[in-house]
């Protein structure tokens, strides 16, 4: 995310028109830094790590120890905040992380009804349809609708335990591991996590799907 | 607040559609939004519920037309504007003209981003012993405050189970208005689609809210 701080004039590189919102955020982001409310390098930090460094790959590693790891699913399903904290190589995570297991009996799903929230230490910064209208409108009334919006069926007499996250606990959807992936490594397994399967709006990959 | 966020089970906002390959951000403003506040909120300046109660706040047509991160800039600047942070003025200019007012906790340095990246706990001492166990059958209070709440309207006068306590936490109605923290048990309470929705609801499906204690009265 290129930003040149010493730019008080706020070229575009491109030279093109800056966008009426460019135009606002500049403004203010000027306003906060003259006051010495922030710091732009700050800024630039904490976007770097938005976009390098937290995102699903973090909630993935997770799954696919739990899916390898009976006592680690245990600890996960007990504790979620303290067992991922244990995963050295997992970015710390928050309080308040609750992680809710996939069973073919039951398909759980994460919502958030009045805002966006998410688990964004686990998954990254939500995708623009978790945080739209649809979404939040129709989770609660009729999953199976969204669910089919976003092509999963599921069979007529599976529960569906829609989470709606109403305070500052941050549901984590542990998935079904795929049929085939016996003696796969915890690696191999994480590549099939995907994000909306931690969302409980998607499945895992199947093994030798296109990725 | 009864606001048009509170979207849960309103009808007409169409499909759920995916944009492949979605960037994490879509242009550059958006990116610099979210770490102005992300960098504001680490500074003091306001706690995540009054951030949620500015947003919610927006006028509805301004709400419902606006991208999410549009809404975070709207938010913010309404919020900084009403704690004296900064001017209406210096937001037209884009410079400061004004002194500045202090932070509760100082400017978010670089070297303490990736500290902040990690959440904080909400969870608080609690004041009084948990009135609800694990099984309990609760209703949820029918209140309509005009100031922020976590209680969804469509949850409010019906019945669910407690399904986890998750212990005594910062309550966001106390919170948002500069009220404390005054912290409250939160439970997981969990609702039959039926009760919510009627007979023909689909009997598969059950759904969850985080409820703090003043919230629920025994059913």
């Amino acid at each position: 995310m290129a930003h040149d701080h010493d730019d008080h004039d706020h070229d575009h590189e491109h030279g093109s028109e800056l966008s009426e919102m460019q135009i606002r955020v500049r403004a203010l982001e000027s306003v906060l830094t003259e006051k010495g409310y922030v710091e732009p390098a700050a800024l630039d930090a904490i976007i770097e790590a938005y976009e390098t460094k937290i995102g699903p790959h973090n909630g993935a590693r997770v799954v696919a120890k739990a899916w390898t790891d009976p006592a680690f699913k245990q600890a996960l399903l007990d504790d979620a905040t303290k067992a991922v904290n244990t995963l050295g190589h997992v970015s710390r995570t928050g309080d308040h992380l609750v992680a809710v297991e996939n069973t073919p009996q039951r398909h759980n799903m994460v919502v958030c009804t009045l805002c966006s929230c998410y688990p964004w230490e686990m998954l990254g910064l939500p995708p623009v349809w978790y945080k739209a209208a649809p979404t939040r409108s129709r989770a609660v009334k009729g999953p199976r609708g969204v669910l089919a919006d976003l092509g999963l069926t599921l069979p007529a007499d599976t529960e569906i335990r829609v989470w709606d996250s109403t305070a500052e606990t941050r549901f984590l959807v542990l998935p079904m591991r795929p049929k085939g992936t016996e003696g796969w490594s915890e690696e191999q397994l994480a590549d099939l996590v995907t994000r909306d399967s931690m969302i409980g709006t998607g499945f895992p990959k199947m093994p030798g799907a296109p990725s | 607040m009864n606001g048009v966020h509170d979207m849960g089970g309103m009808d007409g906002f169409g499909k759920v559609e995916i944009e492949p390959n979605e960037p994490v951000f879509h242009a550059q403003w958006e990116a610099r939004t979210m770490a102005l506040v992300r960098a504001m909120g680490a500074a003091g300046a306001f706690n995540i519920d009054t951030s949620r109660f500015f947003r919610e706040a927006l006028p509805p047509h301004v709400y419902l037309s606006s991208s999410y991160y549009k809404k975070w800039l709207l938010g913010l600047t309404a919020n900084l504007i009403a704690k004296g942070f900064i001017s209406r003025g210096e937001v037209e200019t884009g410079h400061a003209s004004e002194p500045a007012k202090p932070l509760r906790r100082g400017r978010l340095t670089p070297d303490q981003v990736s500290r902040v990246m990690t959440r904080g706990t909400f969870t608080r001492e609690a004041q009084a012993p948990a009135k609800f166990k694990i099984g309990d059958r609760v209703r949820c209070r029918n209140i309509n405050p005009v100031t922020h709440t976590r209680l969804p309207r469509y949850v409010r006068g019906h019945t669910a189970i407690v399904e986890r306590n998750h212990g005594p936490q910062v309550f966001p109605d106390s919170a948002a208005t500069g009220a404390g923290e005054n912290p409250q048990w939160l439970y997981t309470v969990v609702f039959d689609a039926r009760e919510l929705w009627g007979a023909d609801a689909d009997p598969t499906v059950k759904i969850s809210i985080d409820a703090f204690e003043p919230y629920l009265e025994a059913a």
